[in-house]
């Protein structure tokens, strides 16, 4: 077995990806496995004794918005009952930001990867404030949740419809010439996004009113091109997993109570885990550290695929995140550098003299210099419904890295 | 009554700067009577034995990092023990401007940081330390290895990778070197110069260089081998390079060889070595008796400060040899008188090897067979094992004539050294039997007249013997010259001789070191103790520090598991 042709193999299948976003449909229609009594949600799989506030707000969401229950109490019986069945996102090609949470009826939208032929799935992004990813499920949150399923989520699915799909590996690219990293801060990429769609929404959407409600919903989130660029990710990184002999890691994602990881060269659902820490950052006024909840969402897919915190050195913007000044974001990216494989051939920073993004964590350089993934996170509040209460900086715990270079020691012999 | 508190950390690694730091940091809070702060190597924690800072119930592995405290009471020792997170991170935010420059954790990264880096320093704890110095090498730099406790055998794996490769690995347990006027490691800021410097000894180098900067003269470059280079192990492969350096390095007009005692048969090759860089070589092999003053370009000193001196005022008047040195065949010494042989074979055995007798100074090199000589041999025909019903060579030439005609068979044979004694009682004409024969032997092996030097077949005599003596000294060696016989007064003239003609042959062949990669500005990596690379800073060189850490934080088990990981070179 030669590992460094595996892992060349893997990353480059990574990095030849070509994600198109063709459309918005169903759930139940396109996710493989999607079924009216299963609900998907972020990180590694959790049984819901152990799962966060924020999690369970969600969940509890979910299921009202999808009638599965009448009230949060209903909710709760049927879930002890067994009535409901919950999985990762990940073993569905899909991903969710935060609480990841995706149910039968949820308009998801569908990437293709054109030059591999996978598929990918994200839910629609709603924005700030009180928002189901984020635990909340009062009327309100559903009520809107409703609306961008009804009213946004045809529009963008007959927009999307009459195109010939958005390239996302050249958003992503052009984005991270424009101060995003492509995970905290997706300003520009929303933007580019507007831009796209704006014409597409334009031309399918009838209604006037309707049409300026959808771009101004659209316009109005900085937010709103997160999903679309997760589910570029997964369709990338899902590209590279599976990969015989391979080190490279394949998925990061975190449920609010575990970080897990996946690796090219182990199993579909062998995931090694720990509790998620806490993230250290910045917070909202009246929020403080005491109020974040463990690490949570599946948005860590940036990071894998070699962007988001991985690309800091390319959104000064956001260098209070990492210690405040433009050399302290160079040396984020610079640190990256040291546990990835290759650097990007299609994401480039100006900063670094229009260096590759580090791309494909190896496993073993991770282990061998205790380095670990810098993952650039919003930060939920521990209870359910609260919201996002700050953001900041992340990383996984270096012993899963370990328990899964063990492991593929013992898979293949070594 | 005091009290001692102790804290193990496991998988942290600090280089001994800090941890000394840390322990002064210590010893000034209240109450710290005594403060040990060491990784927790035996000989670490026999020190703080030897301070009474080891209570018994302490267990920690050689990686942990072990903080003893003793204070006069228990709060004081606790608090001393939680000041020391504080006390490390006050350090580094004071540390040089520099620390906002990105640190890289491994030599590959910091390769791709400071491309033109032609050195790595490596000053690791040496069980890590010969790992770090073969990344080096396959990343194409040359190598300074400070750290010691490094294998033998990974001693000699590095060197002959690194030869193979036209680079150099200074050390294991090297401590200093000067290269291109930059200073390794410890080293004196000394004026540049033309002498260059091999060693094979730290505080020599030191000593040597210091001493030539005060006598107004400078270095071109000191090049560090590590103790054990001349060990016949090592063979001295890393002082066999540098002799080849500075022998092409036209800067380098003078070199100085200094080393501790040497094995015998390591120590002749490079003083061969030595000899065919054709600039004069000042040689101090530190408690190993000198051949004798001078063979040809070698000079030998019995001091360091000595050496210095013969560096820098030395009057080197270079014999030029017209005559091709003889290489790839033997010298043999047929001598009547033994204490003659001894010094033949103690002043040559500096450059013939390996040489033989039948009065050996070492146990190796014993001639098993008195009666058949091989490779280099000095025999002793007045030896006892000789003599029984026999007359002593002095008196009786024939046992000479017969083991004369027997070397001068041998093909592999290209010169033959006779002593010729003369004086009361001895042989009334010597030369009168052996020239004859050493005539005869000529005609037949070429054919020819007997000329003074023959293709394949050389003869020199040493002749003993006054203008008084009964055997008239003039015939005598009027008579040898006669016959082609190349003839001298003392063995000292005769051994030199024997050394511009033998004692020229560079070590087997490697890839040369790029003097012009030499020459470049020194830029360096440094892995290991901070304060060398602050040091390369402050001389002006180039230099990325690397943040190193054992390992997989000092795992075992998983450093392991990612050796076989481990696959060709990366992209």
């Amino acid at each position: 077995m030669d590992i460094e042709q595996a892992n060349t193999t893997a990353v480059n299948r990574l990095m030849a990806s070509r994600p198109i976003l063709k459309g918005v449909a169903t759930a139940r229609d396109v996710i493989p496995g999607m079924k009216d009594n299963l609900l998907l949600h972020a990180g590694p799989p959790i049984e819901w004794g152990r799962m966060s506030g924020p999690l369970r707000g969600a969940i509890i969401g979910a299921m009202l918005f999808e009638g599965l229950a009448a009230s949060e109490t209903e909710a709760v019986s049927r879930v002890e009952r067994g009535e409901v069945e919950f999985d990762s996102c990940h073993h569905h090609g899909a991903v969710g930001p935060m609480a990841g949470v995706i149910s039968a009826s949820m308009k998801v939208y569908v990437v293709e990867n054109v030059e591999h032929g996978n598929q990918s799935f994200s839910n629609l992004n709603e924005g700030y404030g009180k928002v189901l990813r984020y635990g909340a499920y009062s009327e309100d949150v559903l009520k809107k949740l409703r609306w961008m399923n009804d009213v946004l989520g045809s529009a963008l699915a007959d927009a999307l419809a009459a195109s010939n799909g958005i390239d996302l590996r050249a958003l992503i690219a052009e984005a991270l010439h424009m101060g995003d990293e492509g995970h905290n801060r997706n300003k520009a990429g929303s933007l580019i996004y507007l831009k796209l769609l704006s014409p597409l929404i334009a031309r399918a959407v009838k209604d006037e009113a309707v049409e300026a409600e959808v771009l101004q919903f659209i316009g109005d989130n900085a937010l709103s091109v997160l999903n679309p660029v997760m589910a570029a990710c997964k369709a990338m990184t899902d590209a590279a997993h599976g990969v015989d002999g391979s080190t490279i890691v394949t998925t990061m994602a975190r449920n609010g109570t575990d970080f897990g990881i996946r690796v090219s060269g182990l199993g579909d659902k062998q995931w090694f885990t720990a509790p998620a820490e806490i993230p250290v950052g910045l917070f909202f006024s009246g929020f403080s550290q005491a109020d974040a909840n463990p690490d949570i969402g599946d948005s860590a897919i940036t990071e894998t695929a070699g962007i988001g915190g991985f690309a800091m050195a390319t959104a000064p913007a956001i260098v209070t995140f990492v210690g405040g000044t433009p050399k302290d974001a160079l040396n984020a990216t610079l640190e990256m550098y040291e546990i990835t494989f290759a650097e990007s051939k299609y994401f480039t920073m100006p900063a670094l003299d229009f260096r590759g993004t580090p791309t494909g964590i190896d496993l073993r350089k991770v282990v061998e210099l205790g380095i670990t993934p810098r993952i650039n996170t919003g930060i939920a509040h521990k209870n359910a419904g609260v919201g996002q209460v700050g953001a900041g900086l992340v990383r996984p715990p270096i012993s899963i890295f370990e328990e899964a270079l063990v492991a593929f020691a013992e898979k293949y012999n070594l | 009554m005091t009290v001692i508190k102790w804290e193990v950390r496991s998988g942290a690694y600090y280089d001994s700067v800090v941890l000394m730091q840390l322990q002064r940091g210590l010893l000034g809070l209240p109450g710290v009577v005594d403060a040990g702060v060491v990784m927790a190597t035996p000989a670490n924690r026999e020190l703080l034995a030897a301070n009474n800072l080891l209570p018994d119930s302490i267990s920690a592995n050689p990686d942990d990092l072990l903080i003893v405290v003793k204070a006069t009471d228990g709060t004081f020792a606790d608090a001393a023990i939680t000041g020391v997170d504080e006390l490390l991170t006050r350090r580094k935010a004071t540390s040089s401007p520099n620390s906002l420059d990105f640190r890289p954790h491994s030599l590959s990264a910091a390769v791709k940081q400071l491309p033109e880096a032609n050195w790595v320093l490596i000053s690791v704890p040496g069980r890590y330390a010969a790992g770090v110095a073969r990344e080096a090498l396959e990343l194409g730099k040359h190598v300074f290895l400070y750290s010691d406790n490094v294998s033998l055998e990974d001693e000699i794996a590095l060197k002959k990778t690194a030869r193979e490769r036209g680079l150099l690995v200074m050390g294991p347990d090297c401590g200093t070197a000067i290269v291109n006027g930059v200073g390794l490691g410890f080293a004196n800021r000394v004026r540049r110069g033309e002498i260059g410097l091999v060693a094979a000894s730290g505080t020599g180098l030191q000593a040597v260089t210091v001493h030539i900067h005060s006598l107004g003269a400078g270095i071109s470059h000191a090049i560090g081998a590590g103790g054990r280079d001349l060990k016949s192990d090592v063979g001295a492969i890393t002082a066999h390079q540098a002799l080849d350096l500075l022998a092409r390095d036209p800067e380098t007009k003078v070199i100085v060889l200094i080393s501790k005692p040497p094995s015998p048969d390591v120590a002749a090759k490079l003083l061969s070595a030595a000899k065919s860089t054709g600039k004069p070589v000042v040689v101090d092999f530190i408690g190993y008796p000198p051949p004798a003053r001078k063979l040809g370009n070698l000079h030998f000193a019995t001091s360091l400060s000595e050496a210095a001196e013969l560096a820098v005022n030395g009057n080197w008047e270079l014999v030029i040899d017209e005559k091709l040195p003889i290489t790839n065949s033997y010298l043999r010494g047929l001598f009547s008188g033994g204490t003659l042989a001894y010094e033949t074979l103690l002043s040559s055995q500096a450059f013939l090897s390996p040489i033989y007798s039948n009065s050996p100074i070492t146990n190796s090199q014993t001639l098993s067979d008195p009666l058949h000589s091989k490779c280099h041999t000095v025999i002793d025909l007045g030896d006892e094992f000789f003599m029984v019903g026999r007359l002593h060579p002095m008196i009786d030439n024939d046992l000479r004539i017969r083991r004369l005609r027997q070397e001068a068979a041998d093909p592999e044979v290209s010169m033959i050294l006779l002593d010729v004694v003369l004086g009361e009682g001895s042989h009334t004409n010597p030369a009168g039997e052996l020239a004859p024969v050493i005539k005869e032997i000529r005609e037949k092996r070429i054919g020819g007249p007997a000329l003074s030097r023959v293709e394949g077949l050389e003869f020199v005599a040493i002749v003993i013997g006054t203008d008084d003596d009964p055997q008239n000294l003039q015939s005598q060696i009027s008579q040898l010259q006669d016959s082609g016989v190349t003839v001298f007064r003392t063995v000292t003239e005769a051994v030199e001789y024997i050394s511009l003609r033998f004692g020229a042959s560079r070590e087997s062949e490697f890839t040369p070191v790029d003097l012009g990669q030499l020459k470049r500005p020194l830029a360096a990596i440094n892995v290991g103790l901070e304060s060398f690379y602050d040091s390369l800073l402050s001389q002006g060189a180039q230099a990325v520090h690397v943040e190193w850490k054992p390992p997989a934080g000092g795992d075992e088990r998983l450093a392991a598991l990612l050796a076989k990981m481990k696959g060709k070179k990366e992209n």
